[in-house]
């Protein structure tokens, strides 16, 4: 069981970082426009990212 | 001092006031946004952003397709209009949004927050749940502690922080003495907590800290789509209301100066150019014109106004510049009055209990008891304080309303999306539920069954030499009439004649000479003719009897449709109108309503809804008008078109976007159908909990059978939303 201590942590770890990745992408702004954003994928123009 | 070459005067820039309304009238560089109500593919967007990029002076361009807007980040010298001009060429319709209103640049923070709290506690429930699975498939002694601990420990911070909106509502129905949905919820989270937290300090078996934090998580959920749902109805609604900048032109020593309408006080001259909106009630000192009542009083046909009459606030000047001196500003207009007037009514909105409140009205305290009576129950029995506690918190966390919460919203999501895409914004949120009900419609004419466009119906009675005079004589005018007369013979190929000194009167008509002879076209008094009931121009032309062109107020697309389609549901269709017997029968016959009324004052209208009402009706109603606002607030239900005024819009619960009306019926089935699925879910959370109460009562439910049941009865419950669609 010693390998718990092991894995535990490490799957906490995984986790929050996916928290963290979803915390930036609201807080810079991806999910202002949805729509928007599954049409633009269309579209040859260069597209940088999203201007607040 | 670059402003004061902006001053009005070269004499004045040196007064501080002169120079602030000059700035004011300067154009700053500023985030312009646009409404865009028809952009709908990727190619929209390209398109929309190309054409702004290419404006001189423009930074940078982005469209919103979800918000239907576009923000343009310019230099000083681009103005809206511009930029609304550039769209129109590549065939895109724009409208300035008011940047004032706060609503149009700032970003939905409540929903953020909602969504933010939302993946703490879906990060939370998923780590705790593998814990909690490795207990349920046989971690004991040491090891299945040690998890129980971790579990809490992930537990209370992500509570403490995703649960606060619900112990904040608690709080507040509590303090009010009231019992509202997130009491039982609240108090099923803590008591998981506290138990949870005293079996794991005593090596127990069974910990629910998975099922507080699921719990918390499909709630959630639950709350976001309710909230997204109301933010996209309320930023559109908003949007609509920022559609009208205030603005508007103020004489200072003789010059006209852009000015803001709440900045304009008593006293102050104001230019009204054709086709501008009155911004405030006032007195005429310059200028004839006709004016345009017909959203204050449903009439259609345009009203003389000459100096020393009044106007108020609300009518839109039609032929001839005016100059006004301001006599009530803001607050105190007419329009203003006639507002809070509405404001006060009681309105039919705050009479409907929605079906959510209804439930919890039956759920909570029954949920409440039943959790006591365990606790009593077992303790009486066993004598085990603790066996009891566990007991009455799985009766709570198993009878927690988890379902009920995703009920109302998951449906009225997709009801609300579906209503969306036909055009109609639901902008409250028991709408739905009280449009089911509807069995009576009552409709205003002017504006909402009519499109306030005039359309002349008698041209073939006249010769073709007389039609290519009117022309002629009606192209020297934009009174709406004059309009409609050149649209309807330009569009049959009629040749203007050859006329000469072609002048406009305001107030009265336009002059022109043909061959020597003077020919008129204008008001019945001013070319010497019978006034008639029908809105009627006359043409005279010198020394020869004038002859009439009638015109009827075209109906608005759809109108039709929609009408007979809600006869065809069964519903009594009702049309009250403020304007002449005259113009309403022929309309009420073309139709097919039978029940018409006309000439029917603002309080005519809601006092016949009251009587409907009385009697039982659920009435439903379609306005524009501000004489609309007062039955429209103390209908049932209702709806305005977007064309509508600000206040009646305000007053209605959906706004119709296009200027179709034949998604009504439509809408009407679609609201149906959302209550009955509606009712449908709240059934099967009470069968469910029917099935898992008494295993909870018993003693049977272990974390693992409440985490199951939890899990299916929310499935279940979105799945039968989404048939919907």
């Amino acid at each position: 069981m010693d390998v718990l201590t092991w894995l535990i942590p490490i799957s906490l770890f995984l986790g929050g970082i996916g928290l963290l990745g979803f915390l930036y992408t609201l807080r810079s702004d991806q999910y202002e426009d949805p729509t928007g954003d599954s049409q633009r994928i269309l579209s040859a123009d260069w597209d940088d990212r999203p201007r607040p | 001092m670059t402003t004061a070459t902006l001053s009005a005067c070269p004499a004045c820039s040196a007064a501080p006031s002169a120079e602030d309304i000059a700035a004011r009238a300067m154009p700053k560089p500023a985030r312009l946004t646009l409404s865009l109500p028809t952009i709908h593919c990727a190619a929209c967007i390209s398109a929309v952003e190309k054409a702004l990029a290419a404006v001189p002076g423009v930074n940078d361009a982005r469209v919103n397709l979800t918000l239907k807007r576009a923000q343009v980040d310019a230099g000083p010298a681009v103005t809206a209009s511009d930029l609304i001009a550039a769209l129109a060429d590549v065939g895109y319709e724009a409208h300035e949004l008011d940047p004032g209103s706060a609503a149009v640049t700032a970003t939905d923070r409540a929903g953020r927050d909602l969504l933010m709290r939302l993946a703490v506690a879906g990060f939370a429930s998923m780590n705790v749940m593998l814990l909690s699975v490795s207990v349920w498939s046989g971690a004991v002694d040491a090891t299945r502690d040690l998890f129980h601990w971790i579990s809490a420990f992930i537990t209370f911070p992500a509570i403490a922080f995703s649960a606060r909106p619900f112990f904040r509502s608690a709080y507040t129905a509590l303090s009010a003495h009231r019992l509202n949905m997130d009491v039982p919820i609240t108090l099923a989270i803590l008591l998981a907590l506290v138990t949870s937290l005293w079996e794991t300090a005593l090596s127990g078996e069974h910990a629910y800290f998975d099922a507080a934090l699921t719990l918390t998580f499909f709630l959630l959920a639950g709350r976001y789509l309710d909230h997204r749902t109301r933010a996209i109805a309320r930023s559109a609604a908003e949007e609509l209301t920022a559609l009208e900048v205030p603005r508007a032109w103020k004489l200072v020593n003789g010059a006209e100066t852009a000015t803001p309408v709440a900045d304009l006080s008593i006293g102050d001259l104001i230019r009204i150019r054709p086709g501008a909106r009155m911004p405030v009630d006032g007195v005429v000192t310059e200028g004839t014109s006709e004016t345009d009542r017909s959203f204050l009083t449903g009439e259609s046909l345009p009203v003389p106004v000459a100096p020393g009459q009044p106007v108020s606030a609300g009518e839109v000047n039609l032929t001839g510049p005016l100059t006004l001196r301001a006599t009530a500003v803001g607050q105190d207009t007419a329009l203003h009055r006639m507002a809070d007037l509405v404001a006060i009514a009681e309105s039919g909105r705050s009479r409907y209990t929605p079906l959510a409140d209804r439930a919890a009205k039956l759920y909570a305290p029954g949920v409440h008891i039943l959790s006591a009576l365990a606790f009593l129950g077992w303790l009486a029995w066993s004598h085990d304080l603790r066996t009891a506690l566990n007991i009455a918190a799985a009766v709570l966390i198993i009878t927690c309303p988890c379902a009920l919460g995703l009920a109302v919203p998951a449906v009225t999501t997709a009801a609300s999306g579906r209503l969306f895409r036909k055009g109609m914004l639901v902008k409250h949120e028991t709408a739905l539920e009280r449009l089911a009900q509807v069995d009576t419609v009552v409709f205003d004419k002017t504006g909402t069954l009519t499109s306030g466009a005039p359309v002349p119906t008698n041209l073939d009675a006249h010769d073709p030499a007389t039609l290519s005079q009117v022309l002629a004589v009606a192209e020297g005018s934009s009174h709406p009439l004059s309009r409609a007369l050149t649209t309807a013979l330009r569009a049959r190929g009629v040749a203007p004649a050859p006329v000469t000194d072609l002048r406009e009167q305001p107030g009265y008509g336009t002059t022109a000479i043909l061959e020597g002879k003077s020919l008129r076209l204008g008001r019945a008094s001013w070319v010497g003719a019978e006034e008639t009931a029908t809105t009627t121009a006359w043409l005279s032309a010198e020394g020869e009897a004038p002859r009439p062109l009638t015109f009827t107020d075209a109906l608005r697309p759809g109108a039709a449709e929609a009408v007979a389609g809600l006869k065809a549901m069964g519903l009594r269709v009702i049309l009250i109108s403020g304007d002449t017997p005259a113009a309403v029968a022929p309309l009420a016959r073309q139709l097919g309503i039978d029940d018409w009324t006309a000439s029917a004052l603002p309080g005519d209208k809601a006092g016949r809804i009251a009587d409907l009402q009385a009697r039982g009706a659920q009435v439903l109603m379609v306005g524009d008008g501000l004489n609309d606002t007062a039955a429209l607030r103390a209908a049932t239900v209702s709806i305005s078109p977007a064309s509508a005024l600000d206040a009646a819009r305000v007053a209605s619960d959906i706004v119709l976007l296009g200027t179709d009306l034949s998604p009504l019926p439509g809408a009407l089935r679609t609201a149906r159908k959302a209550t009955r699925r509606i009712r449908e879910n709240f059934r099967i959370a009470t069968a469910y909990n029917v099935i898992a109460v008494p295993l909870a009562i018993a003693g049977l439910a272990t974390p693992l059978i409440a985490a199951l049941a939890m899990s299916t009865s929310s499935i279940v419950v979105s799945l039968n939303a989404l048939r919907l669609k």
